[in-house]
């Protein structure tokens, strides 16, 4: 099938272009990006009012197969992917069993063979049963298709089995990707630690705990000259922390989510058990901190931390409610606010939401002739209202729903196959 | 004014307001028959998620004097440990259609949660460690009885203002109505940033007591010696507790006040909790008049 892309702004920042022109995709793969395409045969796309950018990658996201399928599973996770304009996602590692065998993460990419197309790369435990105890068979998982390792959600705090992961990973060239807290500090904790935790009376996990572990990783990455991504980056601290050892030199490479840049701690105050997020939403200081990083260039990317859980795991009392919100179908549009707001320009969030790709040294995050054709295509000034019941996510907790944005995905192709489509 | 949720929506004039329907109650409170019945007919759950004696007691007998039908419910823990989300556990009380449901929880929030899915008027009876607006109002109330107004005077709040409702909610009240809070506690107790909510923040209780009109003591739960929040009772005494000799430092005659339950010999000495500035247990009989006034106030007059 040929499809074109007709006359759209094409913003490919990995060659340095954004240009008015059109992208002619055939058998999957993109034939030519040309002012004056042959429409013959073709599925045209009037992609005038549209922004064609490379597929776009989340490299965080939790599916919860196996284990939690009630939560999400592999098949409607991808539905949501598509649905948020993602062409591939970076799956974690905490499912049930955990991503600690390369059985699990074979079961994985073959249901996701099954789906829609989008592409699945799944991140492996860093140690068995992400129990931060002793190594994962980290060659085998590599072999089985893994393409990091991590143990997200639950960290290493043994600062000594964080170097015998790393040392050993680097034999295969898996990196690790940290999710940095100090677990001390994190106890019973129910939001940001601050003014606001004591208004709402609620128990605080300070911007230490965070910042203190990054400092910890980034310290360790330099020292043994090893790459290491910082996951979900949320406080202006730990921002300060990478600035000073990026420009030493070390390997590192960081995230954080739409929401960090959207809401802060004083959300807390509507007791809605979806504000209950880990890393927490932080203060104002620090939402303007990472937004700074984004365009600084401190923070490479964006990932949407997509943690599905059940209505009726978040409809409880506020302290037994487990973190995490969905993100996948939110994450376009929740940034989009700062191309409007003229923060950031859209090559800089195209970059934000392919810099997934070299991180994880995938191929992707560029559309150019010869190449699978893996395109996201926004439509900058669509005017709508955030709705959970319209989730493609088996699951609806998120924050944002009643939010009015600017910006949607108008369609989302993988490997030429239109796998989401706004309109039709 | 539907619900009272905490201290920090009201304002002022509501505040007064309160207080000066309280002092009907106190003359009806010191009849030989000490009913109303202004709320005959008016059905009232009282849900105590957390063990409570002295407000569960407190709120009966208002509802009781009021000429309310009263029902308690009072469970152990939450009802999610029995496999119930909190939204069923709340659609079955509203089932059972109250008036009013007077709640005590241990989590920060649960009064504006069940506010916003009920139709009955909601009463914090305390949640978590954000507010327990009934004991800043019967604190109040005994302020004001006793020294006639608010505007420019000094409380010293001293202990465990971190994991405190009372103190939450007296900060609010006290400084809406104009008077200085100087809290003082151990620095594991004393929460992030709590000095822009209007106080001023202390070390130890010296400062804080110095020159106040009263002096408000917090309970130090025993049990919480384990969550690393102060060495032990000993030290916890040594320097937190309020003795005669420090409570010199405050205004001759200023009041001495606790919410309850004190433990003696930890955070009060005995001399001072048995002693003449003692107001203690005339804040426990304030809290039968407050609490009838908030009741008379958010479900007296009309049917709806």
């Amino acid at each position: 099938m040929k499809i074109v892309l007709k006359n759209g702004t094409v913003v490919n920042p990995a060659v340095k272009s954004t240009e008015k022109t059109s992208v002619v995709i055939e058998d999957g793969i993109v034939t030519a990006i040309t002012k004056d395409p042959d429409l013959t045969d073709a599925k045209v796309i009037n992609a005038e009012k549209l922004f064609v950018a490379p597929g776009f990658i989340d490299m965080h996201v939790h599916f919860r197969d196996p284990g939690f399928e009630y939560k999400e599973d592999i098949f409607s996770g991808l539905e949501a992917a598509a649905a948020g304009g993602f062409t591939a996602v970076c799956t974690m590692p905490n499912t049930n069993p955990a991503a600690d065998n390369v059985e699990t993460v074979r079961y994985m990419l073959e249901r996701a063979g099954k789906a829609n197309g989008v592409k699945l790369y799944p991140v492996a435990a860093a140690t068995k049963g992400l129990k931060g105890e002793s190594l994962a068979p980290i060659g085998e998982l590599a072999e089985g298709g893994a393409v990091a390792i991590s143990d997200d959600g639950r960290p290493i705090q043994n600062t000594d089995l964080l170097k015998r992961v790393m040392e050993y990973a680097s034999t295969f060239d898996m990196m690790y990707v940290s999710h940095s807290e100090d677990l001390y500090l994190a106890e019973n904790a129910q939001m940001n630690e601050g003014y606001y935790s004591t208004v709402y009376g609620m128990t605080g996990n300070p911007v230490v705990g965070e910042a203190s572990q990054i400092a910890r990783d980034c310290m360790m990455a330099e020292y043994l000259k090893l790459p290491i991504h910082i996951a979900h980056v949320s406080a202006a601290l730990s921002v300060d922390i990478l600035r000073f050892f990026k420009n030493r030199g070390a390997q590192i490479t960081a995230e954080t989510a739409p929401h960090y840049l959207t809401l802060t701690d004083q959300a807390l105050g509507s007791f809605d058990t979806n504000t209950k997020i880990n890393p927490p939403l932080r203060s104002e200081a620090d939402r303007q901190a990472v937004i700074e990083a984004l365009k600084d260039g401190t923070i490479d990317a964006i990932a949407t931390d997509h943690a599905p859980h059940h209505k009726r795991e978040k409809e409880v009392e506020f302290n037994s409610a487990p973190c995490g919100i969905v993100g996948l179908e939110t994450a376009i549009p929740l940034t989009m606010k700062l191309y409007h707001n003229k923060t950031l320009t859209i090559e800089r969030i195209v970059e934000l939401f392919t810099a997934g790709y070299k991180i994880m040294k995938r191929q992707g995050g560029k559309i150019e002739v010869g190449a699978p054709a893996d395109i996201t295509v926004i439509d900058p000034d669509y005017q709508w209202i955030i709705d959970k019941n319209m989730f493609r996510s088996k699951s609806s907790n998120t924050p944002f729903h009643g939010f009015h944005v600017k910006g949607s995905v108008y369609m989302t192709i993988v490997d030429g196959k239109i796998v989401y489509s706004r309109d039709f | 004014m539907k619900h009272l949720l905490g201290i920090e929506n009201l304002n002022k004039d509501q505040i007064m307001n309160i207080l000066e329907t309280a002092v009907h109650f106190n003359e009806l409170n010191q009849r030989l028959i000490k009913k109303a019945p202004t709320l005959k007919g008016r059905t009232i759950i009282n849900f105590f998620a957390e063990p409570s004696t002295r407000t569960r007691t407190s709120f009966e007998v208002a509802e009781k004097r009021l000429s309310a039908d009263t029902y308690n419910i009072a469970v152990s823990g939450s009802a999610i440990q029995k496999g119930e989300t909190l939204a069923d556990t709340v659609l079955n009380l509203q089932a059972m259609g109250p008036d009013a449901l007077v709640i005590r929880h241990s989590v920060s929030g649960i009064p504006q949660l069940l506010a916003d899915i009920m139709d009955c008027s909601i009463i914090n009876a305390g949640d978590g460690f954000r507010e327990h607006p009934t004991q800043a109002l019967l604190d109040a109330y005994t302020i004001w009885q006793k020294l006639g107004g608010f505007e420019g005077l000094k409380v010293a709040l001293i202990g465990d203002i971190y994991h405190s409702r009372v103190a939450r909610s007296n900060i609010y009240l006290l400084t809406k109505m104009g008077a200085h809070v100087s809290i003082a506690g151990p620095g594991t107790m004393i929460p992030k940033e709590v000095e822009k909510m209007g106080v001023t923040v202390e070390k130890l209780p010296k400062y804080a007591i110095q020159d106040a009109d009263v002096v408000m003591m917090l309970r130090v739960q025993n049990e919480r010696a384990s969550n690393l929040l102060y060495p032990d009772v000993r030290e916890y005494s040594r320097y937190f507790m309020l003795t005669p000799e420090l409570l010199k430092l405050a205004k001759k005659d200023a009041l001495v006040m606790h919410p309850g339950p004190a433990n003696r010999g930890v955070e009060i000495d005995d001399v001072v909790m048995d002693g003449e500035q003692s107001v203690i247990l005339q804040q426990v009989s304030n809290g039968v008049n407050v609490r009838m006034a908030v009741l008379y106030l958010l479900l007296g007059g009309s049917d709806k």
